[in-house]
């Protein structure tokens, strides 16, 4: 007991403590100082009072609970100012980016908008619309879904209920590769094949094939979980009662886990909707309204943003469009995942938890 | 050292739901003081109010006094990490730091508190684990990791990093129901041990273990699942043993409930 | 098959649970006889191997077209400064490519990281249990938000609120070389460092919260009962158990931000060369190059693009190869301890 003689130990369990108001009071302070020094020395980005705020928030933290409190309680109070700046410091951006789309994107954007193709009009002037860019999303999107999502489930349930061998490891591991292929690899390939070797010309079905690259791996992974939730008891049931394996999937299994599955479907749906890579490498884009899918070039809602951006040479009129054009995607991706969380609630598979 | 705990008036909440209600008891320095109850009783509850574990939990609420000595702990502008300090916890389940040597976890507390010459750290190392009998045990593997020892060298290793830091009071939340008949036998011998130097609180589900280790037993009990719980009463453990005042307790006791 | 053996060697004292995926198999095997069982089980295999034919196929025509390209080649694919595919005689290298991919992680994930990590903490042991719900919820939906509407946020918004960042850090550290800035507009690999960290915050941040949320409560009320701060309870207990969590999710960001095009595209002013300023247009990613040189390139042009898309696959394929290793070592390590 001698031996802790140089533990500052308080005889007493108070230690002195900051009143509850002081984060609040330093960051106000801090936020004050910024904007202060900012406007003294003619800063004008926002960015940067802001980072002068938050610096002079976490060192006046520390100094201040270091002579109130002592260290121990300095570095705590310091990382929880870090911890609360890199919150803000996140947030700011991520707001921002809504408020930018929601803002300038419902200036252009209404009915006519959402019902006429750009036709005629040059990038430079006013009017036209994203009609011709949503029904060519739909369709790429669409075909891409009938292609991935039979092929997709059907390996989910390869693996979970049959794979055992070297082909279910290998079809797992491919998987996960699949995963992480950059989407303008996945257009690489198809364009590689599809338009440099069999010759064909750019078109929906050809960027459709690109986003299946794309969208497989997702669906696989995601009705793999959703199957492995199945508890084994209810396929034991039923195969105790002589319904074959086959039937015991379809009627069974895949009905518990349907909810899980549809989830996992329409977070990859909205995952491959708002891609813009491959598109642009296989479907090259067109201002006219093209329905057939299989023959020449569409337009698609992401890639109608790059080229409203890109080709207009800076005229606001693209931009607009450009602005609007990313508020209807947004509004589609969130709208998609907001039903799929809704659904994975709703239908959450009951198993104990 | 040790310091006399006196609890009055004490209730623990979760959220709405009180879990304990109106507990006054005296807890006697250097001695051993038993929970016993059924199950879901609060003891375990009880016993984290007294080093201000209870509001770690989401929803954790404390009404009451707890004097440790001449200090309330739940007074006005008392440092509850301070009280931690003061108060060391041993539980359940053996829980060393699995990335931390045996060394490391017996340093580990006063580490935090302050800083020490290598010698000072290394004499204190070797007094703790001697005092929670694991010395002989692990003298040879001080670098290794923690979490490579048996489950009672675990526990008696969490015992040795509790009062590494010389606390007034050791509480320990049923320290031997995940450990083996012989590692429990280890610790009994060590808690006798320890009651020399510290005020020790245990709570445990074995009434055997209750009358060997405790001077003092205090029985809790419920009304009915969903009332909250009560102290019966606390009395000498021979006493609530051999003729105890309530009939509760008795037939708990006998087995009779629990 | 390795892992029905093992199970097959169990001792048969308990002959039903012991042996259940050797029941399972010969029951599968057994109802394979059936003509919809056979048809079930040889679609399902199917389209496993349909996958499989899928990978292959990428690599396979990525290679040729690639060998195509380099063949023609005047000059060293690795080590060349310029991307002239079409001329009479091609000469074109990977060098500014690799660099601005890889310069431009580095600040994405130097910024993104840290600040991940600590809305993770905010999330799991600082907010309240309430608003950490409602900010993981709002941070996966923005993972879901297109990388094209980051991009043209980063080009119109974000690009412009810079400047002033860029004269600052030109006045005071333009010394370095480093960041140094001649005054043009800020499209820089800088820029698009500072976007990519906006991207992929949200999916590390996610990743991350899930790992510390699963620290063990009991080393955490062990380091609180030892009089620990909230501070040091994390640093003792949540820290130490998430590290190989944050880097794989760290390693998945990266493998996003190694990839990402069109925000590259749309806010980078790609100068095909190198040099040091980070701040003034130089380089550009393999991604941003393929989707804009590739409108208006020939054949030649596209089997060039081709073979550096082939070498991003590659370097990906090995970031995310290095995050499922340490995720998988960490399964090993806490399934020993569970």
């Amino acid at each position: 007991m001698s031996q802790t003689v140089n533990v500052e130990r308080p005889s007493t369990l108070q230690g002195a403590r900051l009143p509850k108001w002081a984060p609040l009071a330093v960051a106000a302070g801090s936020i004050a100082l910024g904007l202060g020094i900012s406007a003294a020395a003619g800063l004008d980005s926002s960015i940067q009072w802001a980072l002068l705020a938050a610096i002079f928030f976490v060192l006046a933290s520390y100094g201040i609970a270091a002579r109130v409190e002592g260290r121990r309680q300095a570095k705590d109070r310091v990382a929880t100012s870090l911890v609360w700046v890199a919150f803000l410091l996140a947030v700011i951006p991520l707001v921002s980016l809504m408020w930018e789309t929601v803002e300038r994107g419902v200036k252009v954007l209404d009915g006519y908008f959402l019902s006429h193709s750009m036709g005629l009009v040059t990038d430079t002037e006013p009017g036209g619309g994203i009609y011709h860019a949503i029904l060519g999303t739909l369709e790429q999107v669409g075909i891409a879904t009938l292609i991935s999502v039979p092929i997709g489930i059907l390996t989910a349930i390869y693996l979970v209920e049959y794979g055992r061998g070297r082909l279910a490891q290998a079809v797992t591991f491919f998987v996960d590769v699949m995963t992480g292929i950059p989407s303008i690899v996945a257009g690489l390939f198809v364009l590689s094949f599809w338009i440099l070797i069999l010759d064909m010309g750019p078109s929906g079905f050809a960027g459709a094939m690109a986003l299946t690259i794309l969208m497989l791996p997702v669906i696989v992974r995601s009705t793999e979980e959703m199957l492995k939730l199945v508890p084994n008891e209810l396929r034991e049931a039923s195969l105790a009662l002589g319904v074959p394996k086959w039937r015991t999937i379809m009627k069974v299994v895949l009905p518990t886990s349907i909810g899980g599955i549809t989830t996992g479907v329409m977070l990859a749906i909205a995952r491959i909707t708002g891609e813009t890579a491959p598109v642009l490498l296989l479907v090259w884009g067109s201002t006219f309204i093209n329905t057939d899918p299989f023959d020449g070039p569409q337009a698609s809602l992401p890639m109608y943003i790059y080229q409203q951006y890109a080709n207009s040479g800076g005229s606001g009129a693209a931009y607009d469009r450009a602005w609007a054009a990313a508020l209807t995607l947004i509004a589609f991706v969130m709208i998609l995942n907001l039903a799929a969380r809704g659904i994975a609630r709703w239908k959450a598979p009951k198993t104990g938890r | 050292m040790a310091k006399r705990i006196d609890i009055s008036g004490l209730s623990a909440y979760y959220s709405s739901f009180r879990a304990i209600e109106d507990i006054s008891m005296a807890i006697e320095p250097r001695s051993v003081t038993a929970f016993i109850g059924p199950s879901g009783c609060g003891k375990s509850t009880f016993l984290r109010t007294l080093n201000r574990m209870h509001e770690v939990t989401p929803g954790g609420r404390v009404e009451g006094k707890v004097m440790l000595g001449d200090e309330n702990l739940y007074g006005a502008g008392v440092d509850p990490v301070a009280v931690r300090r003061e108060v060391g916890m041993v539980f359940q389940r053996p829980n060393p730091f699995p990335t931390m040597s045996v060394y490391d976890n017996v340093a580990a507390g006063l580490r935090l508190n302050g800083s020490y010459k290598k010698s000072e750290l290394d004499g204190i190392v070797e007094k703790s684990l001697k005092g929670a009998n694991l010395w002989n045990e692990v003298k040879d593997r001080l670098n290794k990791p923690g979490s490579g020892l048996s489950g009672g060298q675990q526990q008696r290793l969490c015992i040795a990093r509790a009062i590494a830091v010389e606390p007034n009071v050791l509480l320990m939340d049923e320290p031997c129901s995940a450990l083996d008949p012989i590692s429990t036998l280890a610790i009994e011998d060590l808690i006798s041990e320890l009651k020399e130097r510290f005020t020790i609180v245990i709570v445990t589900h074995n009434m055997q273990q209750a009358a060997r280790v405790s001077d003092r037993t205090a029985f809790f009990n419920l009304s009915a699942v969903g009332q909250p719980g009560k102290l019966i009463e606390i009395d000498d453990t021979e006493r609530i043993f051999s003729n105890p005042s309530v009939q509760a307790t008795e037939d708990y006791i006998s087995g009779r409930f629990g | 098959m390795d892992i029905s053996t093992k199970k097959s060697d169990a001792p048969p004292s308990s002959p039903l649970p012991a042996d259940l995926s050797a029941a399972e198999q010969k029951r599968a095997a057994r109802g394979a006889t059936r003509p919809g069982d056979r048809v079930f089980l040889g679609l399902s295999r199917g389209s496993g191997i349909f996958l499989l034919v899928i990978m292959a196929a990428i690599a396979v025509f990525l290679t040729y077209r690639s060998v195509i390209a380099i063949s023609k080649n005047e000059s060293n694919f690795l080590t060349t400064f310029e991307w002239n595919p079409t001329a009479a005689e091609p000469s074109f290298g990977i060098a500014v490519l690799a660099y601005g991919t890889v310069v431009s992680s580095i600040i994405a994930m130097v910024i993104a990281v840290p600040i991940a990590v600590g809305i993770a903490l905010f999330i799991t042991h600082y907010a309240p249990r309430r608003l950490g719900g409602a900010i993981s919820f709002v941070i996966d939906l923005l993972a879901a938000v297109p990388s094209i509407v980051y991009g043209l946020w980063g080009a119109l918004v974000l690009a412009p609120h810079l400047v002033g960042l860029y004269g600052w850090l030109d006045d005071y550290f333009g010394w370095t070389g480093i960041l140094e800035w001649q005054g043009g507009a800020p499209r820089s690999l800088f820029t698009v460092g500072i976007l990519l960290a906006i991207m992929i915050l949200p999916i590390i941040t996610s990743v991350s919260r899930e790992v510390f949320r699963q620290a063990p409560q009991m080393h955490q009320e062990a380091a609180l009962a030892l009089g620990a701060t909230r501070w040091e309870v994390i640093r003792m207990s949540v820290i130490p158990f998430g590290r190989s969590g944050v880097i794989s999710a760290s390693m998945l960001g990266l493998g996003r931000a190694l990839g990402e095009t069109m925000a590259v595209a749309t806010v980078l002013s790609p100068n095909f060369k190198i040099e040091a300023s980070l701040l003034d247009p130089n380089g550009g990613t393999f991604a941003q190059n393929i989707a804009s040189k590739f409108s208006e390139a020939s054949e030649m042009g596209r089997d060039a693009l081709i073979a550096s898309g082939l070498v991003l696959f590659i370097i990906t394929l090995l970031v995310n190869g290095a995050a499922r290793a340490i995720i998988a070592r960490r399964a090993e390590y806490s399934g020993a301890n569970a």
